[in-house]
């Protein structure tokens, strides 16, 4: 078994995974219902999945520097419910860029906390889920928000409009996701990422300032956050105060699935869409092979544990843990 | 008394420190704010307070000795509700049907082994893989999630049995049933981690893992261990309340990971593992239910209590660390 793990196809099978499981996936619902890589249901696909995955795309930065976002699903709820809000006061123009600013002030003080008073990125981050759930529902007094004239607003032109037959959401996710994608891989902002993340210590001696860098990675999620709460809200023109809540576990999920390491220091862009795609196609594709749709968190799991457990294996050269 | 000791009184005594504080302010600022005439300290009330605070408190005090452990379990919400759905649904099977209330005992037996089972596959999980047991159990809180969905889709499983229901709203010596079950399992807990070796390993484990597997403890099968029992005691949890209830949601236990980890690190215990006391756990699961109870008396929305929680959980959390640096500095000197 241990030679399997260092020869070649092993590691193969180690290193690229995700992407082969990910290939095993499609070709397996594709034999079993023809509809699956039909062109309507792939971006039927990639259109739902692309609130969630804009919202991994921050977490990617968040965990390659060695921290956690359990705040994302509640911050989430807390955009949408207030752009819809000030929708209806101020007006979309200015409601969106209150919204944000909004959001990035939650982001700002994360960052702060766990950036310059290095406090736990876990507990802090389980704080603030908590504090946001509290201050969504006390913004919106407990109850559902609607925008009082749907047909008569540009606003819904994010979640629903289209361009050139592509739906603007999924444009938005992609641009977003090049956009950060180029910031990681070829920026020096995101070689600093990857520093933090993998060796706090010696990127300090270096003279990387973290707490700037883990400041940045938190704004950069609550940017993305706020979007994703702009595509929400743009989406259903009304919403629960709860529309977030459970996100973050999911976005995690996908975060991992791309084979990002919670002790930080690897994951890509790349990869976290992989895994967004991976937990879309797969929810879609159990659908159609006529499974019910809750059976796909229990094949979530499974494919999570694989994922994570492979990717160590290959790692420390076997399969089972040496614990005793 | 030396340096450490008096860290120590102080870390773990601060949570009294601060339910003494919220009874005071709750009781002041009740007279002045508060809707209806009734008194805070009201013997009812706090009787009332303790039987509300069983269901996340069980879950609490099986949270502390994993996270002693180093672990930490987020699948403990959705263990709650599977076993809560075993629990009355199996009231029902016609296999049991010519029991008549006999078949309560052995209801209650499925329930805590589908406990014991589903704590038992994320240690299993932990140690054989080596996956990080929050990836694991992160894994498990949507696969658990999901077998609950899928046994009886988003219906509400019910099923009242009226023998089960007067046991659990009975009170014995003044003390609500789940209030017993609540006292026997901190004390029960209490006992483990002070008084055994099993609860001794459980701190060398969390302090260090090498030197534990150094001095031969067998690291695997404890962790093991440890997960069965918070299963078992999050089934128990769903056992003491949903005796009394009747009725349980798919969505039921959501959330419940995040408030006994809250209620653990009120109680001064730390993520990093290797310290942490059952006791002081015991009162962040108080102080939590006094801040949800008191904010309703002096007329705050509950909406608000979300907030304050976040807001605390952070603030001890930084607390706690000025306390360490400056204990750390007076080693120094």
């Amino acid at each position: 078994m241990a030679r399997f793990w260092s020869s070649g196809l092993g590691g193969l099978l180690a290193r690229q995974g995700i992407l082969v499981a990910f290939a095993l996936f499609m070709i397996g619902f594709t034999l079993a219902n023809h509809r699956f890589l039909d062109p309507d249901n792939i971006m039927g696909v990639v259109r739902s999945s692309a609130i969630l995955g804009v919202m991994a795309l921050g977490v990617t930065f968040v965990v390659i520097s060695g921290n956690l976002d359990l705040s994302v699903g509640s911050m989430m709820s807390f955009s949408t419910i207030v752009v819809l809000d000030l929708h209806d006061r101020i007006g979309p123009a200015l409601a969106i860029p209150a919204m944000f600013a909004m959001t990035l002030v939650l982001g700002a003080i994360i960052g702060f906390l766990v950036g310059y008073l290095k406090l736990n990125s876990l507990i802090v981050t389980l704080g603030m889920l908590s504090a946001i759930h509290g201050l969504t529902l006390t913004y919106s007094g407990g109850k559902n928000m609607d925008i009082a004239d749907k047909e008569g607003t540009w606003f819904s032109v994010f979640g629903q409009g289209e361009i050139l037959g592509f739906p603007v959401p999924i444009l938005i996710f992609l641009a977003l996701a090049a956009f950060l994608g180029i910031v990681l891989a070829r920026t020096p902002f995101g070689r600093k990422v990857y520093a933090v993340g993998g060796n706090g210590v010696a990127a300090t001696f270096s003279g990387i300032r973290r707490a700037r860098v883990v400041f940045a990675t938190y704004l950069i999620s609550s940017a993305c956050v706020a979007t994703a709460g702009l595509l929400q809200a743009s989406r259903s023109l009304g919403s629960q105060n709860t529309v977030g809540q459970g996100m973050e576990l999911e976005v995690l999920a996908a975060v991992i699935l791309g084979g990002a390491s919670l002790l930080g220091g690897s994951g890509t862009i790349f990869k976290t869409v992989i895994g967004v795609l991976i937990l879309g196609f797969i929810q879609n594709g159990l659908l159609l092979v006529g499974l019910q749709f809750y059976a796909q968190y229990v094949v979530t799991w499974i494919i999570i544990i694989l994922a994570v457990w492979l990717d160590i294996a290959a790692k420390r050269g076997r399969l089972w843990s040496p614990i005793a | 008394m030396d340096n450490a000791k008096l860290k120590n009184r102080l870390k773990y005594g601060a949570i009294w420190g601060f339910i003494a504080f919220e009874l005071i302010f709750f009781t002041v600022a009740g007279e002045y704010l508060s809707l209806s005439d009734k008194v805070f300290l009201d013997l009812d009330n706090m009787m009332l307070l303790f039987k509300q605070s069983a269901p996340i408190g069980i879950i609490a005090l099986g949270m502390t000795i994993i996270m002693i452990n180093g672990n930490i379990d987020l699948s403990v919400g959705a263990t709650f509700a599977l076993s809560a759905i075993v629990l009355l649904d199996s009231m029902t099977w016609p296999v049991f049907a010519g029991l008549g209330d006999w078949v309560i005992p052995v209801s209650w037996l499925l329930a805590l082994l589908t406990g014991v089972v589903l704590g038992a596959v994320n240690g299993l999980i932990v140690w054989k893989t080596g996956v990080d047991a929050f990836i694991v159990t992160l894994g498990s809180m949507l696969g658990y999630r999901g077998l609950v969905f899928m046994y009886h889709g988003e219906q509400p499983t019910s099923h009242l049995n009226w023998t089960l229901v007067d046991f659990a709203e009975a009170s014995f010596l003044g003390i609500h049933t789940p209030t017993w079950f609540l006292l026997a399992v901190a004390v029960a807990m209490w006992f483990l981690m002070t008084r055994t070796v099993h609860g001794r390993n459980a701190y060398a484990v969390g302090d260090n893992r090498e030197a534990a597997v150094n001095a031969g403890i067998r690291v695997g099968p404890h962790i093991l261990v440890n997960f069965m029992l918070i299963g078992f005691l999050a089934a128990l949890s769903a056992v003491v309340f949903y005796s009394e209830s009747g009725s349980v949601n798919p969505n039921d236990g959501e959330l419940y990971e995040l408030w006994a980890i809250t209620a653990v690190v009120l109680g001064g215990t730390k993520l990093t593992g290797g310290s942490g006391s059952i006791v002081s756990t015991f009162g962040g699961v108080i102080a939590i239910q006094l801040l949800r109870k008191g904010l309703g008396h002096i007329g705050a929305d509950t909406e608000t209590v979300n907030l304050v929680i976040g807001v605390i959980l952070i603030a001890v959390l930084f607390l706690d660390r000025q306390l360490n640096i400056k204990g750390r500095e007076e080693l120094k000197t």
